[in-house]
């Protein structure tokens, strides 16, 4: 009887972490799943619906492979920090976080005291191998962090106010005082962008190799830096700002303005996409979530403000100044502000709450923080120089070699930029919602366009009509009169569908319903309707 | 106080020494790749693009007929060999590798009108308008880097001449036994050693111009008369089995190897038929994208796809369940097409045209012919299955579907469907003036169909 029953606990113990193994194993697959799968119980077609469920099956076969592999193609574990007893987080100080760990990791966090050449600018590469650093006053550095070597320093003896890696370490983008420049990593100035102005911060988007900038008359510049053509270039209208974030989910670049408004612009529209009123003041500083569903944004009314970049509503509301913010590949949010750093974490369901903390000496002024990708440093740009933190668990320790690589050899960087060009996204992949490449509209209902829709399309279709060139004639056949009629027949030609339409959709409507009150019943079937 | 920070050494991560390959680490997070669609949708605009400028389908020309030719045939035996006779009984054997020509059957005295090989490919079997079947023996294909010049290949003589009472219009082999069938003014049933018809099946009075034995089933035949109909016959009844007329005449039937019961026949009004022959009353798919009269039909082995030669002197591959084509193949020196096989391994076709030349062209036009490495295979698997995702967004369905045609081709498409476009018009406008119901609409596979016997 006792053996019975042991045996049947044993059962059920198997059968307990079997259920939690598969329910794990579900949670993982999810992830991989990118969304739910597609509704196929309202179609009708049977052949498209056997299609899409073979379809379906493969994708959830393949999300389960990838969860499964999971457990081996992982071979590094994420950074974490618990408290014992009564301690808290945000109490541990770096001292003895550098005194628990490792070696390599205690020679990660450092400071760099640089006093005369001004507050400091840093910026990592995406690989978090290499940093960028740029003093307010003309110092501009590259630093291999990974053997921490120096491997350019120089001088430009002008104002730089941004630096920007473009889409290697090879290259990077210096803002100064009249024009952004480009450098290679000799050094070498490579290219003054003049169309730019006096750019006030620097931008880079990666996959669609655009360089933006904001500059000093609140104009916003995207320039392809692989061709060298000017993409856009927009007067914001809204004064002039130096908070200028790009969205890394959807590549939509997002201004802070001084009246409280935060703009999310894209290359191929004069007007922003969003404005949305954040605060009663002006805005300081804006950071994006790498998911693409978080937004912080601070005021200067003392608010910092976590947004759903979904519904575009406020989540929560914290009181506190800064400075400067980032977001880290895990959600972490550092904020900077006066001469202390806080980070802060996400304690489930959107809730931000402090995590750590580190004050700085009591005079720096923190201009910038930024997370170093797949570490857990951050890297604080003060008026004194740079100096470096462990975060633990703020860094993804698991990267991906052909997405960004720290150990990449000259060969892969190189196969990686010719991959990286021919896989180069125009500008008008960028929309809020890049998923929606590739889905089908939902049918709009038989509604007439407004009116106000078809004289934008009678617009574009004149302008377009007015740009064709047409041939030289020679021979005394090219009268000046000729070519005014011809080109006047041309936009007539372009104008003509939409009169007509016009034409079709206001005039037989009295007639029609008159004639079709005075025709006799069996005459009603030649009335005036489309045979369709 | 627990803490612990990502720490990687160098070693883990880095080859030790150079003969090692590169170390890969993968996550395949979704979090870590932003964009995904766009890069995907811009990889198949990149690939749509990349096939069209490595589309060269045209391989080469096998010259040597003096007279268009009019019949090909597969050997089943020999992947590299093919078949051809033409219009002054010329018969011979290519090389497809080489493109020249192996040896030569001469023999007819008028034209040969049906090639066949027989199951084991010992044994060649023509027919021609001289009322005569002839049987010859195929030679081993050998090495042919020993050859001078062009014209020192043997000629052989026929196994055997059986002289009937008629001209004959086709031939064909049974799949899997010793039986062959010829087709003119009746269908009649040989076997090799017989010098007459063993058997004869005969339905109307019209010429029989096509014969084809059914892949799964080794008795059962297909054929096409030129009074309109399709007939299936049975050898082990002595009577035909059905009957389907349409409304023009079929000028040749394939069976699919793959699906047994389904053919497909290629008609004289530009389209082609694909039917299954438990239902004949309706056609499971019509093939429409000819403009001229379709000659000629072979399907790939795959049983997927199949290319039609037609008299509009274009050759184009349909898949097997679809109604317009997937490729077109044009030569402004080929004139109309009268023959087509697709090759043994799926890879390329054969056609034979009026203009004296086969041509071999390849059934994909953009692949690449030879060994691949297996990373070019992946990438290229890749390739199709992006662009295959993508294939509806404008951009890349107008690479996609982008075709050159020569100009009596589009104009008399154009023009085809404008009069059909009128056809359909008129038949609204009578039925919405008509008493609804007085004029029931038919469907379109059924259209073309007049009835079906016993």
């Amino acid at each position: 009887m006792a053996a019975n029953q042991e045996i049947m606990d044993k059962d059920r113990l198997v059968t307990t972490t079997e259920q939690d193994m598969s329910d794990e194993l579900n949670l993982k697959t999810r992830k991989y799943l990118r969304g739910d799968g597609a509704n196929l119980e309202t179609l009708r077609d049977k052949k498209l619906k056997g299609q899409l469920a073979v379809r379906e099956k493969l994708y959830s076969q393949s999300a389960k492979a990838a969860a499964k592999a999971e457990k081996w193609l992982m071979p590094t574990d994420e950074g974490y920090l618990e408290p014992e007893g009564l301690e808290k987080t945000w109490m541990v100080k770096q001292e003895s976080i550098i005194h628990e760990v490792d070696v390599i990791s205690s020679r990660k966090p450092f400071d760099m005291i640089l006093p005369e050449l001004g507050p400091y600018n840093l910026q990592y590469a995406s690989s978090g191998r290499y940093m960028l650093v740029g003093g307010r006053k003309g110092h501009l550095a590259m630093m291999d962090m990974m053997s921490m070597d120096l491997i350019k320093e120089f001088q430009v003896r002008e104002t730089v106010r941004d630096v920007v890696f473009l889409h290697n370490e090879q290259f990077f983008a210096v803002a100064q005082k009249k024009y952004p420049y480009i450098y290679n990593r000799h050094g070498t100035e490579i290219h003054c962008l003049e169309e730019h102005g006096a750019p006030l911060k620097l931008q880079f988007l990666d996959k669609h190799f655009l360089l933006a900038s904001v500059n000093k008359f609140a104009q916003l510049h995207y320039q392809d830096v692989s061709t060298g053509v000017i993409v856009a270039n927009y007067r914001t209208g809204l004064g002039r700002t130096d908070v200028m974030r790009v969205n890394p989910y959807n590549a939509v670049i997002g201004l802070g303005h001084s009246g409280g408004k935060v703009t999310m612009w894209k290359p191929t529209s004069v007007k922003p996409l969003v404005t949305m009123l954040c605060h009663h003041g002006p805005v300081t500083a804006v950071a994006f979530h790498s998911g693409g569903q978080l937004m912080a944004t601070a005021g200067m009314d003392r608010k910092i403000k976590l947004w759903d970049l979904r519904k575009f509503g406020v989540l929560n509301t914290y009181s506190g100044h800064a400075q400067t913010m980032d977001f880290s590949q895990k959600g972490l949010l550092a904020i900077g502000y006066g001469s202390r750093v806080q980070v802060w974490r996400d304690s489930g369901n959107q809730e931000y709450e402090k995590y750590m903390s580190h004050a700085m000496v009591k005079g720096y002024q923190i201009g910038k923080v930024s997370f170093r990708p797949y570490e857990d440093v951050l890297g604080i740009g003060h008026s004194m120089g740079i100096s470096s933190i462990l975060i633990p668990g703020s860094g993804e320790p698991n990267f991906d070699t052909w997405v960004a690589n720290p150990y990449e050899t000259t060969k892969q960087r190189r196969e990686k930029e010719v991959h990286a060009l021919l896989d180069k996204l125009q500008p008008e992949t960028i929309m809020l919602e890049p998923s929606k490449i590739g889905t089908v509209r939902p049918p709009r209902r038989k509604e007439r366009p407004t009116k106000k829709e078809t004289e934008e399309e009678m617009e574009t279709a004149v302008e377009a009509a007015k740009s064709i060139t047409f041939k030289k004639k020679t021979k005394g056949r090219n009268k000046p009169s000729k070519r005014a009629a011809k080109k006047e027949e041309e936009v007539f030609k372009a104008k003509r569908p939409f009169l007509e339409q016009q034409m079709n959709n206001d005039r037989p409507l009295k007639k029609q319903r008159i004639a079709e009150a005075e025709l006799p019943k069996a005459l009603q079937r030649f009335s005036r309707k489309k045979v369709s | 106080m627990k803490v612990k920070v990502i720490s990687r050494s160098t070693e883990e991560f880095t080859r030790e020494r150079s003969q090692d390959l590169q170390k890969v680490f993968r996550n395949y997070d979704p979090k870590l790749r932003t964009h995904e669609k766009a890069v995907e949708y811009t990889r198949a605009l990149n690939a749509a693009k990349l096939e069209k400028i490595f589309a060269r389908p045209f391989i080469g020309a096998m010259d040597g007929h003096i007279d268009a030719v009019s019949c090909m045939a597969k050997n089943p035996n020999h992947l590299k060999g093919i078949f051809s006779g033409s219009m002054d009984g010329d018969i011979r054997l290519w090389d497809i590798a080489t493109r020249k020509t192996v040896c030569q059957f001469p023999g007819h005295q008028g034209a040969v009108r049906g090639l066949t090989s027989s199951t084991d490919g010992e044994m060649l079997i023509s027919c021609g308008t001289d009322c005569t079947v002839r049987l010859w023996k195929v030679p081993l294909l050998k090495m042919m880097d020993s050859r001078e010049s062009d014209e020192d290949y043997s000629k052989f003589q026929p196994l055997a001449v059986y002289v009937w009472k008629h001209a004959f219009w086709a031939v064909d082999h049974q799949w899997d036994g010793p039986l062959f069938a010829t087709a003119g003014s009746q269908v009649d049933i040989w076997d090799h050693n017989r010098s007459e018809p063993i058997n004869t099946f005969e339905w109307g009075k019209d010429t029989v111009i096509s014969v084809r034995f059914n892949p799964g089933e080794p008795d059962v035949i297909a054929t096409s008369a030129s009074d309109r109909s399709i007939t299936l016959y049975d050898l082990r009844m002595s009577s035909p089995v059905r009957k389907l007329i349409m409304r023009t005449k079929t000028n040749a039937i394939c069976w699919n190897p793959m699906e047994p019961m389904n053919f497909t026949a290629a008609n004289e009004d530009c389209s082609c038929y694909s039917y299954d022959t438990r239902k004949l009353d309706e056609a499971k798919v019509v093939h429409k994208d000819h403009v001229s009269a379709v000659m000629d039909i072979d399907y790939s082995p795959t049983g997927r796809e199949f290319v039609t030669g037609s008299y509009d002197r274009t050759v184009r591959i349909f898949p097997y369940n679809g109604d317009h084509s997937r490729e077109i193949y044009h030569t402004k020196r080929m004139q109309r097409v009268f023959c087509v096989r697709y090759s043994c391994d799926g890879s390329y076709l054969i056609s034979g045209s009026d203009d004296t030349n086969l041509r071999l062209w390849k059934a994909k036009s953009s692949e690449q012919m030879g060994v691949l490495l297996p990373r070019e295979r992946k990438k290229q698997e890749y390739l199709d299955a992006v662009k295959e995702r993508y294939k509806h967004l404008p951009e890349v369905k107008r690479i996609v579907r982008h075709r050159h045609l020569p100009k009596p081709i589009y104009k008399a498409a154009a023009l085809r469907r404008t009069m059909i476009e009128a056809e359909n018009k008129r038949d609204q406008k009578r039925r919405a003036h008509s008493a609804p119901g007085s004029m029931p609409v038919q469907p379109f596979r059924k259209r073309r169909i007049i009835k079906e016997d016993e």
